[in-house]
């Protein structure tokens, strides 16, 4: 869509997308998990008027979806950032030395476990266990890239090219 | 195009191999995670542009219209599933000369091009190198990665295009489900099972047949089968491989299954970190349907069959069956107590079996190639071969696949070419241990070398199979740490439901991190000796009774590398920070005297602009001095 | 006995009979195995793991999550078990802030008792206690999620028994917790204050709110005159908290009590009920003969009400309009003392004595006041008054027994069974049977008695029949209503109670260790109304003079003014609203749309879409602001549309279009 278009436009557009998913899941509240998938990638997080949005139209009590976003890790209730950096901590990565990398990531972003996210929303720092592609460990995702052999000093590499090309205009 | 008799299935697979053999070279470059990783889809890309360039004909698809007129030469480039070795990746094979090029970058596609391509030479530059005789290695066959192992469900997974049916049919794929429909009632077909040996490959090594007979024998007519595929396990992906690189085999499982209990619907569940696995097995089940494997009266029989590919949604203890089933409720995935067990009363209350990837990639040729032939493989009481995720400090890390019974010393040493520092530089002894079955398995050591691998010789040692993670550790790992690191996982991934799990492990975690930061007594280690054992007896799932595995065997095994920690204060391996010694560099102190009025105990001494010293007999490891230095000439105790 | 059928218990040898589990069993066998999650009525959870024991040939099982099966060895206590125990309290204990002696569940917590019965006299673990904020928002209860084991009890109380789901796990590992959606606060989400969640909680994580510090403040105020009113349901378990069996009745001696803690007056909320039966039946009657939608709800409970006014907008015209027997009773004597002590209003300070949690919140509902003055002040349960007895230093075994005072302590049998399920039916029906056919045929009213959840029954009073259904429990509530709405089934009147059982289980007596306890309580009601010459509402003489001095006749005016009240829709979820449509200039008309499930189910998504469409289709996304919310609370006439203060119910796109279009132009 084009950037001119109104912000609010793409809020009621969202709504929209949120009663397709809703419809092509055919309001069966046993597909929950499904249909916050389809919302979070809408949103890119999980609002909570959303989220009760989705109780009222699947007919749960709203704890109960609440407490199934609240469960898996794969919902998120506060935005995360343009760059979602998922270091791997499972067993291979971790013999693989990923701790450094993860220091190093954090230091430089100003982020925690706490606070994974940066103020401006551009990077949310997690660790996950295992990606898979234990074979290349220690990993790191960066959004749907896979990045493997990483360093804490590939890993800032790779940080300071998305800051570059953020900052362009 | 309906598949729904022998002979059509045996059409549509023959016509494909017809296609095939009119090509004259196929290129298949690895498209599994890590090779992408490395860049193989440009490489794929490179191939596809190069040989084009270069005048050749190209096709990346067989399709069916060409069956008419084949036309003759060309080279088709394909893509794979991962072929184990993704350390060496991205791997090319050029068929049919069955050459292996490793780390193969898009600037070499030319040249093999030009070589292999066109004038069948081989580029000695880009194949595996043997570092013991030095000498390079052409194929598979040659190269010592792979010449112990005998892969046997991965079989196909590194060379045919997972996403095409045609190929799987073209290997004979779905003649099993056929025969199971069509010429097998469901009590034989849980007979065969039984007969096969065949056991659970999802960690328990519970016997496949037994749980087909226990949820055939329930009276409800729904039932549902699911196929497990949430490898939880963080340092294992072969199921990950299995539904990446040959999705149909899998799907033919389950259809078993589905057979063998007459379920009419069935489920995938896939771990949510998986995307491409997603995407295959929908794809795969799409592709199934549209030629009616999937759907109603499949070959037949009368029997319908529906299934859905379910993405979780990041919770380990999703793998366990009563969770995962909750999870496929639409609620939170949290394990009920069994009995009843899913086979009586699974999803919807219904009878359900769950096997895992593995498990449902091994029933079709269980049944291709006849339950002598799988009972020849492996040993008595674990027939069969078992994949492995080999990683750590090992020379060559992937996924293998070996026959149960191999020795941990042939998969170490021999496949995996011997440990080695954290560089990856071989060593020639320091070994350590093993950790297999990821959080939930056991430690082995250099006693445990020449232990056969299977499932009842590794419970006997307090270890277990599991999912198949096996990461390989050398004498420079702390053994303690590694446990805090398990204990760290399953806190983290423990649902919270049943208080000795929940609060135990927390507890658990605690006490480790009282050890690895010096805070530990002799008492510290029997206080987490008696919860482990709590833990381990009175958790409601697996996850929470098997928690405790790692620590309990290590602290058997390497008992006195604990009581270092907590007697000493000392890290053996050097690896907690903690009980690491200060020591001032003499490069870098410029002797400024501020560690000096740090140090609470005058453990430091030094005149002024001279490098200072710090005296270890007083030292209590506080870390001030290291804090206090503004020139970081101080490393070690960080508290 | 069936030899084979038998399981050993510690050596004592036990047959198996219909029990759920091996741990009814081993109950059966004498055996009080510490359990904090396994609960009779609700499904079987295996969380806290107390309950495992020792099977031979099985090693160690938890007994909540396995069938007997014959032949088994069990044992129950053993020193690995008694370990395992001990380790299960202590890590609960590590993580719980022990406040024991300021803890209002001190006397009846599980937690503290089994730390006791286990002998822990040490926590080896570290503490991992964390801080919570207390959720002090409802009138009726208040959550301390510090003090919570996360035994689940609460949780599935609410969504299994009651169909609410007000509560519910949010996390998951160290972090899990009991909570409302989204972190709210209880008071803000879809509670009906039954209280049965805090009637099944282990600890005080769940307890009722105690009034006690305003009573004794209102005790100690030389200017006030306090009254009491004691429901049926509270006489016939006070005595269990002094060492009474249960179904014991203490009126006597808690009517001695209370005067003795300086109460002025003791009344009979019976008097309420057989006022409310009074109404009720000429309702009842009136609708009937008027051919006016039936069935006929009762209202004496408010839980159920509130529950009804959330999830059943269109049978609320099928509430009675009755007030509650408390409420009833609160308003005449706020109408009537004042004048006949000769004090204000505004001095006079009427505590209601109650077996639950849900008349607390009910006695500060708005309607309920005339001014600033509640009909009913205070709301005091039953195991408050026996604190307060106690704080007091009163020895209960001393008290001589007194009676209750007229006018307003009288009542007829019919009053008194209101706290069982059942009783209220069988009230009405003794009445109207009284009143159709005076003195003919003994009609079968005992047949709406019982037990189980849901009861249906066909009564003959002259020609006519009538079929009465008694509920009690909501989830059954909820599935009649879906019959009814259905038009499966047809009542011509229901009774509903939230508490399973009826008041006598209410979250305000003392915990029902067992359902038996339940039954005796009951028992303690049918005796006491036998024992009394009046049985029908209207034989209660101080009643009928009531009505000549006060209220005329039932369904009078005046009757209207002070015994009858309305209902409306609630809104289950506070504080969210969608903005779908923001006017950039933060100005604009702004439309608000519901999206509850009332006006979902009508038709609101596809209003919404059609209306955002047709604002972006009209160039006016400068000019309208589009916001959804849930429930505006005219449920059944949705989908309900507001803009500024006007209110359009049974929107469509056009009437939406229209009312939009011309806001903007004007
Ligand atoms: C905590 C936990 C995690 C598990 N994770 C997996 C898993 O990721 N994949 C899997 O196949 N089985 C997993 N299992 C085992 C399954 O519960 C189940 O036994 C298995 O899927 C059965 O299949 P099989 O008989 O083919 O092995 C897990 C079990 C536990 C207790
Ligand atoms: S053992 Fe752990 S994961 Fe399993 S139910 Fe208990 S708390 Fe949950
Ligand atoms: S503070 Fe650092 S630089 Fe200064 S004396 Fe100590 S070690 Fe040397
Ligand atoms: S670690 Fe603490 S005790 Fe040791 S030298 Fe430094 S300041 Fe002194
Ligand atoms: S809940 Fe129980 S253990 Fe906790 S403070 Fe209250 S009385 Fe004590
Ligand atoms: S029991 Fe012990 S801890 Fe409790 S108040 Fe008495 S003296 Fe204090
Ligand atoms: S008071 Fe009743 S409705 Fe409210 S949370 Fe407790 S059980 Fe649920
Ligand atoms: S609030 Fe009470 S009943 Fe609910 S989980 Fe916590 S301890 Fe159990
Ligand atoms: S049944 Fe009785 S005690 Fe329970 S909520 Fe209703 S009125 Fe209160
Ligand atoms: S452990 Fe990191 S990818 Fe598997
Ligand atoms: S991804 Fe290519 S070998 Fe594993
Ligand atoms: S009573 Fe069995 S686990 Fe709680
Ligand atoms: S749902 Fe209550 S008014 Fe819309």
């Amino acid at each position: 869509m084009s950037q001119a278009e109104p912000a609010f436009v793409g809020e009621g557009r969202r709504f929209q997308r949120v009663c397709d998913i809703l419809a092509l899941h055919q309001h069966d509240p046993a597909r929950l998990i499904p249909v916050l998938q389809a919302v979070q990638h809408e949103y890119r997080y999980l609002p909570a008027e959303v989220m009760a949005y989705v109780a009222t139209a699947l007919h749960l009590p709203p704890a109960h979806v609440y407490g199934v976003a609240t469960f898996y890790s794969h919902f998120a209730l506060v935005p995360k950032g343009k760059y979602v950096v998922r270091l791997c901590d499972g067993t291979a990565c971790h013999v693989k030395r990923s701790e450094p990398i993860l220091q190093a990531l954090r230091q430089k972003l100003r982020v925690s476990a706490a606070k994974p996210t940066t103020p401006d929303l551009m990077f949310t720092v997690e660790t996950v266990s295992c990606l898979g592609a234990c074979g290349l460990a220690p990993v790191m995702l960066v959004n749907d890239t896979v990045h493997g052999q990483v360093t804490p000093e590939a890993a800032l590499k790779i940080v300071d090219d998305l800051l570059t090309k953020e900052e362009l205009p | 195009m309906r598949l729904g008799t022998q002979e059509e299935l045996q059409h549509a697979g023959q016509a494909y191999a017809a296609m095939l053999e009119h090509c004259e070279r196929r290129v298949v470059v690895c498209a599994g995670t890590g090779c992408v990783a490395n860049g193989a889809l440009d490489v794929y890309k490179s191939f596809c542009l190069g040989i084009e360039t270069a005048g050749l004909p190209v096709l990346t698809e067989l399709k069916r219209e060409a069956i008419e007129a084949p036309a003759d030469g060309g080279v088709f480039v394909s893509r794979s599933g991962c072929q184990g070795f993704c350390q060496m990746g991205p791997l090319v094979t050029v068929l049919p000369d069955n050459t292996l090029y490793t780390r193969v970058k898009p600037d070499d596609v030319r040249e093999i091009i030009d070589a292999t391509l066109r004038t069948g030479q081989v580029v000695t530059r880009l194949l595996y190198l043997d570092q013991r005789h030095n000498t390079p290695c052409r194929g598979v066959p040659e190269i010592p990665f792979y010449q112990q192992q005998h892969r046997f469900v991965l079989k196909s997974c590194g060379s045919i295009d997972p996403e095409s049916l045609d190929e799987y049919l073209s290997s004979g794929g779905y003649s099993a489900a056929q025969r199971a429909y069509t010429e097998m009632v469901p009590k034989e077909l849980c007979e065969l099972m039984t007969r096969s040996g065949l056991r659970g490959r999802g960690g328990g090594g519970f016997p496949t047949g037994k749980k087909w007979e226990l949820a055939r024998l329930q009276p409800n007519p729904q039932k549902y089968v699911i196929c497990n595929g949430d490898e939880g396990d963080p340092g294992a992906f072969m199921d990950r491989s299995v539904m990446e690189g040959n999705p149909h085999s899998v799907l033919e499982g389950l259809m078993i299954a589905a057979r063998a209990i007459r379920a009419d619907k069935a489920y995938v569940y896939v771990r949510a970190e998986y995307p491409l696995a997603v995407k295959r097995m929908r794809k795969a089940v799409a592709d199934a349907e549209r030629v009616g494997l999937l759907g109603d009266n499949i070959f037949g029989s009368g029997q319908r069959l529906q299934c859905e590919v379910m993405e979780g949604a990041g919770a380990f203890v999703c793998g366990e069956e009563t969770a995962l089933i909750s999870s496929i409720e639409g609620k939170r995935g949290m394990p009920h107590p069994k009995p009843p067990f899913p086979a009586q009363r699974g999803l919807w209350d219904k009878p359900t079996v769950i096997n895992n990837v593995e498990t449902l990639a091994t029933v079709p040729l269980i049944l291709k190639n006849g339950v002598e032939a799988f009972l020849a493989l492996g040993t008595r009481r674990s027939p069969g071969t078992k994949t492995f995720a080999l990683t750590g400090h090992v020379a060559n890390t992937g996924l293998i696949e070996v026959p149960f019974g191999t020795t941990l010393r042939q998969v170490v040493c021999d496949i995996g070419g011997g440990v080695t520092n954290d560089a990856g530089e071989p060593l020639s002894t320091g070994f350590k241990a093993v950790q297999i079955g990821g959080p939930s398995g056991g430690c082995l050591t250099a006693d445990n070398l020449d232990l056969s691998l299977d499932f009842d010789s590794l419970t006997g040692i307090g270890a277990m199979v599991g999912s198949g993670g096996l990461v390989v550790m050398n004498e420079h790992t702390c053994m303690v740490a590694m446990a805090r690191f398990f204990m760290q996982f399953t806190q983290n991934e423990s649902c919270g439901k049943c208080v000795l799990c929940r609060e135990g492990t927390k507890q658990m975690l605690m006490l480790l991190d009282d050890i690895v930061t010096g805070k530990g007594t002799l008492e510290t280690l029997t206080l987490l000796e008696q919860l482990a054992r709590a833990v381990q007896k009175g958790s409601l799932c697996g996850l929470g009774k098997t928690a405790p595995n790692p620590v309990l065997s290590m602290l058997k095994k390497f008992r006195s590398e604990y009581e270092a920690h907590v007697v000493d204060k000392r890290c053996p391996a050097g690896r907690c920070r903690a009980l690491v010694p200060p020591d001032i560099s003499a490069q870098k102190c410029k002797g400024c005297g501020v560690c000096l009025k740090a140090c609470a105990v005058g453990a430091i001494r030094g005149e002024r602009k001279h490098v200072h010293t710090i005296d270890q007999t007083l030292c209590v490891r506080c870390g001030a001095c290291v804090s206090a230095c503004k020139l970081g000439a101080i490393s070690g105790a960080q508290l | 006995m069936n030899n084979a059928n038998v399981v050993e218990i510690d050596g004592r040898t036990m047959s198996i009979g219909d029990e759920r589990n091996l741990f009814e069993l081993i109950r059966k066998a004498d055996v009080d195995l510490p359990t904090f999650c396994y609960h009779s009525e609700l499904s079987v959870y295996g969380a806290c793991r107390l309950c495992m024991v020792e099977v031979e040939g099985r090693g160690l099982v938890a007994s909540c999550s396995l069938s007997p099966e014959p032949g088994m060895k069990v044992r129950t206590h053993t020193e690995e078990l008694r370990e395992l125990r001990r380790i299960s309290i202590e890590l609960l204990l590590a993580n719980h802030e022990q406040a024991c002696p300021t803890c209002v569940k001190s006397a009846s917590c599980q937690l503290q008792a089994l730390a006791r019965r286990l002998g822990i006299q040490k926590v080896r673990f570290k503490s991992t206690t964390r801080p919570h904020a207390v959720d002090r928002s409802t009138p009726y209860l208040v959550r301390e999620p510090h003090k919570c084991i996360l035994c689940g009890d609460c949780v599935r109380m609410c969504s299994e028994v009651q169909s609410v789901g007000a509560i519910g796990f949010a996390n998951r590992g160290a972090a899990v917790s009991v909570q409302p959606a989204f972190g709210k606060d209880l008071a803000e989400v879809a509670c009906v204050g039954c209280g049965q969640c805090a009637s099944v909680c282990p600890t005080g994580a769940l307890a009722p709110r105690s009034e006690v510090e305003q009573i004794w403040g209102a005790l100690g105020d030389k200017r006030k005159t306090v009254v009491a009113q004691i429901a049926p349901a509270v006489r016939v378990a006070l005595g269990e908290l002094f060492g009474l069996p249960a179904g014991a009745n203490a009126i006597g001696q808690a009517v001695a009590a209370l005067k003795r803690l300086g109460f002025a007056h003791v009344y009979d909320t019976a008097f309420g009920a057989d006022l409310t039966v009074m109404e009720e039946t000429h309702e009842f009657l009136k609708r009937k003969a008027a051919n006016e939608p039936l069935p006929l709800f009762t209202s004496c409970c408010p839980a159920w009400v509130r529950f009804a006014e959330q999830y059943l907008p269109e049978l609320v015209p099928n509430l009675s309009t009755c007030k509650s027997p408390q409420q009833m009773l609160g308003a005449v004597l706020k109408a009537q003392l004042p004048q006949s002590l000769g004090i204000a209003r505004g001095d006079l300070v009427i505590v209601a004595i109650m077996p639950c949690t849900a008349k607390k919140g009910e006695a500060q509902l708005p309607k309920f006041r005339e001014g600033n003055d509640a009909d009913v002040d205070h709301v005091l349960t039953t195991v408050e008054l026996a604190g307060m007895i106690e704080a007091a230093g009163l020895r209960w075994e001393r008290l001589a027994p007194e009676s209750l005072e007229m006018p307003f302590g009288s009542k007829s049998g019919a009053g008194l069974i209101f706290g069982s399920t059942g009783g209220v039916s069988e009230a009405v029906l003794r009445h109207a049977a009284h009143a159709q056919s005076k003195g003919a045929a003994a009609v079968a009213t005992k047949s709406v008695r019982g037990e189980a959840g849901m009861r249906e029954t066909e009564v003959h009073v002259g020609d006519a029949t009538w079929r009465f259904a008694v509920v009690h429990g909501l989830a059954h509530a909820r599935r009649l209503a879906e019959r009814i709405r259905r038009r499966e089934v047809h009542y011509d009147f229901v009774e509903v109670m939230a508490c399973p059982g009826g008041c006598v289980n209410g979250a305000g007596n003392p915990v029902a260790k067992d359902k038996a306890t339940r039954t005796l309580r009951t028992k303690g009601l049918y005796d006491a109304d036998t024992m009394l010459e009046a049985h029908v509402a209207d034989e209660n003489q101080h009643l009928a003079a009531c009505y000549r001095d006060l209220l005329e006749a039932p369904g009078s005016a005046r009757a209207h003014a002070l015994l009858h009240t309305h209902y409306q829709h609630r809104c289950r979820l506070q504080g969210e609203t969608l903005a779908l449509h923001q006017a950039p200039s933060g100005q604009g008309v702004s439309v608000n749309v519901c999206v509850g499930t009332g006006c979902h189910v009508r038709g609101a998504p596809e209003l919404l879409r059609g209306l955002l469409r047709a604002v972006d289709a009209e160039g006016l996304t400068e000019n309208v602001a589009v916001q959804a919310s849930f429930c505006h609370e005219n449920c059944d006439r949705g989908p309900v549309l507001t803009i500024g203060d006007q209110v359009i119910t049974r929107c469509d796109l056009a009437k939406a279009k229209k009312a939009v279009f011309d806001a903007v132009r004007s």
